[in-house]
């Protein structure tokens, strides 16, 4: 049977035929922006480097902020352990007993479980996840020259940069960084007198938090605008492959809810600069009544999780629009259901701004108020199940190759399984009476959205990487480094279930003095063994990262995974404006893989008379 | 810039388009402290005050501020050189008016015995018409900027410099709609 799909001879040559003209290359300004090193490299107004630059930064963050983990799990596993071999490193937050056991000191280990908190959520999986995949596949896919402003694209990694900055100088401070937890609750953050974090490490961490909004906002403007009016000829909404409405979603969110953060923040400096009592009540320090009144910490929360909430669907969304696409590509059979897939991230998305109050039900919040949230809370779990429902039937009689991205995204999938399946417990207002504030949480969290984003960026840079740096990475390690993070990441979380059923809290330096804490020692000490196995084997993932640039095989063709969206379409070497000529017009949805016994057919290949008779006997 | 070749196909500039989107974003921060005021005033132990006056002296120049940049606006497109650059420059002094009324209203606030710290309530209103200001400092930014190309380059319609302007405008209007709002919502949710 011949197939009904005409493809054009020769892409290059159909896209100049058939492509959209911008006339962008009539004027020579693509050049200004890459003339020299300091505007390629440094200050680039160019989205795939900046893309490569928020990778990289979020790589650093990401070793700074797990390497803290490991030292506040050594506390946690062997608190009788000596770590005085830490010193040259931690120094005087090495406290040296008599006998010259050494010890990490309470106020460094609450600074430590703070500062991995904040680096995690914002700087990793927020700036590291969807700065880098917004920026390098956003203009990509949609079929544009490069964001709607790159000069405010710029901005926004240099507003990470500066908050990254600010961060980091917090951290040798001598009296520490902030160590009230990543959520920053009054009176601990209020009260520059009440930790000594809470002086001038919260100073510092405001400072930074405050810069880093800014960064969201600029680069989440950047992302919508290009989104909704920068798509290419015939790239209709509809047609949009599941990454860039994941993104564009993402970015809607951080836009409304990062604002909120700001003003919580807005009053906290009030209350530490100025004297004035919005979170502040009745507080004695050191058996002296302090002259606010009429503060409400309570105001703070809500504040707070309006935006906490949400961010942590801003950190898994993007995700899950990368492991659509990548598991889509690498099962050869379109995403199962595309549109309940996009009315679920849409759905996700509301819900995600009417359920903050599940993180405050045992704050003191109105019983009758949490049933509201209790209620919407539950609903969330409707929309996720239907993506995974989708995620798995698109990988249900497909052609599965399997390698590290498909792996990653396999991984996801099972990841937001389980830590989603605890969610609804939590949600359950009565059960959480329990849970709140214990380990429970930790593994639930953990496994939802710290593991499953960090499969889903992991997925994201070996199925991009290619895109990125014209080379591929090493599968062998790729697939050792899936195994190794699978298991361990398993090992590390799942045992906290059962801490937490225990009733094990979170956030405490020591279980020692508790009979029915101190008899999980044993657990303690194996949940810190395998963080340092899960450590090695990222170890093993920067190896690959960087030594694959320069050595990694090379990309010789343009499309070498034979997908349909546009990025495969431009050359191999990334070039400013994307497409020497034209840009490529679309008539066809991203998921056309397998269709009338085709392999792939992509995007901007048109619908041919036959083609459509046929689709019109299909529905028939 | 250079994604600016599309242009051709929009329906709105691009621009523009980011500029609504950050003026949403901005409503939300404020939305955000209008909303904890209201549960922070349900909960009780909430001082009750009259706003001063200057508020509402204040709140005439800013409108007159927006109708005069509006005005501006047209002039320019028509190419009437002397109203465009009279118009623009008068927004300018009715802006910077504003500020300054704004700073007395709160010395009024002070004088009258209300101050910063203290009883949360007045403290909203700081902090509220104080984030507004800082706003409002932005688009006089923006305004003298228009006021230096309006007095400097010869006065052409392009529509580069069409578009300019109006990002102006559109901003400052923004100023006055939320300005508005914060009134009224001062004034009926006593
Ligand atoms: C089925 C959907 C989900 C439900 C019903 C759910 C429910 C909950 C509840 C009720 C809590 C509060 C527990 C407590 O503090 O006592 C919680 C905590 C948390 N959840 Fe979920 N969750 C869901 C999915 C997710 C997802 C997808 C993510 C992230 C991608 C996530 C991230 C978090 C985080 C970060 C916390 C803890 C924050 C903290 O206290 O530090 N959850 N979840
Ligand atoms: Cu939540």
């Amino acid at each position: 049977m011949s197939s009904v799909i005409t493809r054009p001879q020769n892409e290059e040559t159909f896209i100049e035929e058939d492509g959209y003209d911008d006339h962008f290359h009539d004027h020579h300004h693509g050049d200004k922006y890459q003339s020299n090193f300091i505007t390629k490299y440094i200050f680039s107004m160019d989205h795939k480097m900046i893309a490569k630059q928020f990778l990289i930064t979020g790589m650093f963050w990401a070793v700074i902020g797990a390497a803290m983990s490991l030292v506040f799990r050594l506390q946690l596993g062997f608190p009788a352990g000596d770590i005085s071999w830490l010193e040259p490193f931690l120094g005087k937050w090495i406290t040296m007993s008599a006998d010259g056991v050494g010890s990490l000191s309470t106020e460094f280990y609450y600074a430590m479980v703070t500062m991995h908190g904040t680096i995690l959520v914002f700087f990793v999986l927020t700036a590291g996840l969807s700065g880098t995949f917004s920026n390098l596949l956003i203009p990509l896919q949609v079929g544009a020259r490069d964001m709607a402003s790159p000069l405010l694209n710029m901005l926004s990694y240099w507003f990470f940069f500066l908050a990254g900055a600010v961060m980091f100088a917090s951290l040798f401070l001598s009296t520490g960084p902030f160590s009230g937890g990543w959520t920053a609750y009054p009176p601990l953050s209020a009260l520059p007198q009440a930790s000594t974090g809470s002086g001038a490490g919260m100073t510092l961490w405001l400072v930074s938090l405050t810069l880093f909004v800014v960064s969201v906002l600029l680069g989440g403007i950047n992302y919508v605008t290009t989104v909704l009016n920068l798509r290419t000829k015939g790239m209709s909404m509809w047609r949009l492959p599941l990454t860039i409405w994941a993104f564009f979603v993402t970015a809607i969110i951080g836009i409304l809810s990062f604002p909120v953060l700001v003003s919580g923040f807005l009053l906290l400096m009030f209350d530490r600069g100025m004297g004035t009592s919005f979170y502040l009540s009745e507080i004695f320090i050191g058996g002296q009544a302090l002259d606010h009144v009429g503060g409400s910490a309570l105001l703070y929360q809500h504040l707070f999780w309006f935006l906490g909430h949400p961010e942590v669907y801003i950190i898994v969304l993007p995700a899950m629009g990368i492991v659509s696409e990548v598991l889509a590509v690498n099962a050869r059979k379109p995403i199962f259901g595309y549109k309940a897939m996009v009315f679920s991230i849409l759905a996700i998305a509301f819900l995600s701004f009417i359920v903050w109050a599940h993180h405050m039900f045992m704050s003191g919040v109105n019983p009758f108020i949490s049933n509201f949230f209790v209620v919407f809370t539950l609903i969330i779990a409707v929309p996720s199940a239907v993506k995974v429902f989708n995620w798995i039937s698109t990988l249900y009689r497909g052609s599965i190759r399997f390698n590290s991205a498909s792996l990653f995204a396999i991984g996801f999938v099972s990841m937001f399984i389980s830590g989603g399946l605890t969610g609804i417990w939590l949600g359950n207002s009565s059960i959480d009476i329990q849970l709140h504030d214990t380990y429970f949480v930790v593994a639930h969290f953990h496994i939802v959205m710290g593991v499953a984003a960090f499969f889903g960026m992991y997925s994201g840079v070996y199925h991009w990487y290619p895109k990125m740096y014209g080379r591929f990475m090493n599968e062998t390690l790729g697939q050792i480094h899936f195994w190794g993070t699978i298991i361990s990441a398993y090992a590390i979380f799942w045992p906290m279930h059962y801490l937490g059923m225990a009733g094990v809290p979170r956030r405490y330096y020591s279980f020692n003095n508790f009979d029915f804490t101190s008899q999980f020692g044993a657990m303690n000490a194996f949940i810190t063994i395998a963080a340092f196995v899960a450590f090695a084997f990222q170890v093993l993932l920067i190896i690959n990262f960087f030594y694959s640039m320069y050595k990694g095989k090379k990309m010789t063709t343009r499309n070498p995974y034979n997908a349909t969206t546009l990025e495969w379409t431009t050359p191999i070497e990334g070039i400013h404006g994307n497409w020497p000529g034209k840009i490529p017009s679309v008539h066809r949805w991203a998921y056309d893989y397998g269709k009338f016994g085709e392999d792939a057919i992509a995007q901007y290949v048109p619908v041919s008379e036959a083609e459509a008779i046929a689709d019109k006997e299909l529905v028939h | 810039m250079s994604t600016t070749g599309l242009l051709s196909r929009n329906k709105i500039h691009p621009l523009r388009l980011a500029l609504f989107i950050s003026c949403g974003s901005i409503l939300m921060m404020f939305g955000a402290l209008t909303s904890a005021y209201i549960v922070r005033q349900s909960a009780g132990n909430w001082l009750e005050f009259d706003l001063p006056n200057l508020f509402y002296v204040s709140t005439g120049v800013l409108l007159l501020s927006s109708v005069t940049l509006q005005a501006c606006y047209s002039a320019f497109g028509k190419g009437h050189v002397t109203l465009y650059r009279g118009l623009l420059a008068l927004t300018l002094i009715l802006g910077l008016s504003f500020v300054i009324l704004q700073f007395q209203a709160w010395e009024a606030m002070f004088d009258a015995g209300l101050p910063l710290k203290g009883n949360p309530s007045p403290s909203f209103v700081y902090v509220l018409s104080g984030l507004h200001a800082a706003h409002v400092l932005g688009g006089l930014v923006s305004l003298v900027v228009a006021v230096i190309h309006g007095f400097r380059l010869p006065v052409l319609a392009t529509p580069r410099r069409k578009l300019r302007l109006q990002l102006t405008l559109t901003y400052w209007h923004f100023m006055d709609f939320l300005w508005i709002y914060l009134l009224l919502f001062f004034v009926l949710q006593r």
